[in-house]
This record gives structure tokens, sequence and C-alpha cells, in this order.
């Protein structure tokens, strides 16, 4: 693998960037499977800024008063309304899952299989309970009335919306916890022990930091706007 | 270096912004629990929402240590996103106006 950054004079700062797309060699001195995650996840940045302009767009142009996140997704625990609970630990939940991979990515490049398994398993838990947690947040809603094209509690944009964006991003989630699985499954094999290389682990988690990313605008955007 | 390696950070870093993020988000919560209200209210949940996403990117993701070349390839496109968002937001009050000067006299 050429490694820019091991000779000894390459500059940096601005006059990095420029000797790093003028130079005849690899722009990116970093596994090109990274470089490729990066790029996805840009693309994905596009696709879920589209979604979240979009609900902008329909919650700024109804003349009708929109549902107030607050008391729809309020959950009676012990005969009080606590406002916003279950999407609250939903985001803990997802940070937490963040910290474990942010750990399993260190452990692998420490060549620690057991511990590395270990955290990416947690960290798939984490995501199969967000998923679930998501569910039982979509069956509430349903179960009361809200659809696509309109509920009983206000704007009719709020249920496409909800639905649309909440729904890829559970998407996302799905998908992360099976890509953590089989990637959990190679390291636990020693596949990239072999390989002489836990890049594998590290892009992994790439991806499953962006899906908590993700999350950080949904909440702030749709759930406490 | 580093890169040869891939990236190696103590794990007390991440004990940090875990923690950190689990503040933020704490704090965010508690801007909807305590009904906060208008511009107060919009600024502090896109304040916390930027920090977190800051402490995320830079740190989790290792964006803090590449090289500048690959930072701007990744960061500096999502910023053509924001004129998107400029023209959304004018479009969405045309619309709203429009809608109260045409069904709601």
């Amino acid at each position: 693998m050429s490694n820019l950054a091991d000779s000894v004079d390459v500059p940096s700062g601005l006059r990095g960037v420029a000797s790093d797309w003028s130079a005849d060699k690899q722009a990116f001195p970093v596994p090109w499977g990274k470089v490729m995650m990066w790029i996805f996840l840009l693309s994905d940045t596009f696709i879920f800024t589209c979604f979240l302009t979009g609900y902008m767009n329909v919650r700024l142009s109804t003349t009708v008063p929109w549902p107030n996140p607050s008391e729809v997704f309020a959950l009676r625990i012990g005969g009080q309304d606590i406002p916003l609970i279950l999407i609250a630990i939903m985001t803990f939940i997802l940070i937490s899952s963040s910290g474990t991979m942010a750990m399993a990515v260190n452990f692998g490049y420490r060549r620690d299989r057991v511990k590395t398994t270990t955290l990416m398993l947690i960290t798939a838990a984490f995501g199969a309970t967000f998923v679930c947690m998501q569910a039982f947040e979509w069956t509430k809603l349903i179960m009361e009335g809200v659809r696509p094209w309109g509920n009983p509690l206000g704007a009719a944009q709020f249920g496409s919306s909800f639905f649309m964006i909440t729904g890829f991003h559970g998407a996302h989630v799905t998908a992360g916890v099976i890509y953590l699985s089989v990637v959990a499954r190679r390291v636990w094999q020693g596949d990239y022990e072999r390989k002489g290389s836990y890049e594998t682990v590290e892009i992994a988690g790439l991806y499953w930091h962006f899906v908590d990313l993700v999350w950080v605008f949904i909440f702030a955007l749709f759930y406490l706007w | 270096m580093e890169q040869a390696q891939g990236q190696q950070h103590p794990i007390s870093i991440y004990l940090w912004i875990w923690g950190l993020l689990f503040v933020l988000s704490t704090m965010s919560y508690l801007v909807d629990y305590f009904h906060l209200q208008g511009y107060l209210r919009w600024s502090l949940i896109i304040v916390f929402m930027l920090l977190k996403a800051g402490l995320i990117v830079a740190i989790f993701m290792h964006m803090a240590w590449e090289r500048l070349a690959l930072k701007f390839a990744i960061l500096i496109p999502p910023l053509c996103l924001l004129v998107l968002i400029g023209l959304m937001v004018v479009e969405g009050d045309y619309i709203f106006l429009t809608r109260l000067a045409a069904f709601l006299k």
C-alpha cells in the first residue's frame, strides 16, 4: 500500500490540498473502501437533506396547525404523561451504540478479536432495540389514526413526513444491524487477522456513526422543532 | 504514522465524547421538557444539534485526523444544500401566503 503520510516532505494545509490533487498519484492516502464509504455517505447526506427540506417546506406552507410532537410522542408512565420520552430513550440508545462502535473500531486496530466482536454485537443489539422501539411508535401512531395522507391531529402533511423520514432512517438502521452482524462474524472467524488489517471494521463504523448522525438531525428538526 | 495501522487513539477520548453527547442530548430534551418557545427554543435546538453532529463526525468518524484533501472532498459538497434549503424557505413562505390569500378570505 503506497502511503503518502509516510513520506517526510509532504506539505500540509492548503498547499497539501493542491499537491494531493495535482500530483501524479493516489489522491487520498486511506484504504479505497474508506473513500468509497465516505462518498456513499455523502450521497446519503443529500438524500436525507432532501427529505428534511421537503418536510420543512410542507410545514412552512400549510395553513392547518402542525400537530405538537411533544404531545403526539408522549407516553403515559405511572399515570403521568411524559413528553417525548420514547424518542429521548431512542436517542440515548443510538448514541450509546455509536460509543460502543467507536470502541469496537479501536479494539479492532489493537487486534483484540474478542472485544471487537463483543462490542460490535452490542452495537447491533442496540440498533435492533432502536428498530423495535420505532416499530412500537409506528404502531401507536397508526392506531391513533395517523396515515400518510391525513391524521386527526392537524396538518395532513405530518403523516407523510413522519412515515417517510423515520421509515428511511429505520431502514438504514436495519441494514446497519445486518451489516454489523456480518462484519462481527468475520472478525470472530479471524478473517481480518489473516488479511492483516481491520479497516473493514472502521468502514462499517463510519456507516453506523452516519446513521446516528442522521438521527441527530431528525431528532432536532422533526421531534423537537 | 497513524494511517499505516489505521486510526489509533486512546479509549478515553471516545468515552469523553460519549459522555458529552449524552449531556448535549439531555439538554436538547430539556428544551422541550421546559417548553421553551420562539427563537430561544429554535436557536438552542440548532446549537445542540450542530455540536452533536460535529462531535460525531470529528471524533467518532475520525474526520479530525484525516488529511485536509479528504475533509474538503466530503465536507464542502453538502454546503450547496444550503442553497436548496434557502430556496425552499422562500418558496414555502410564498405558498403559505398564496394559500392565505386564495383560500382563507
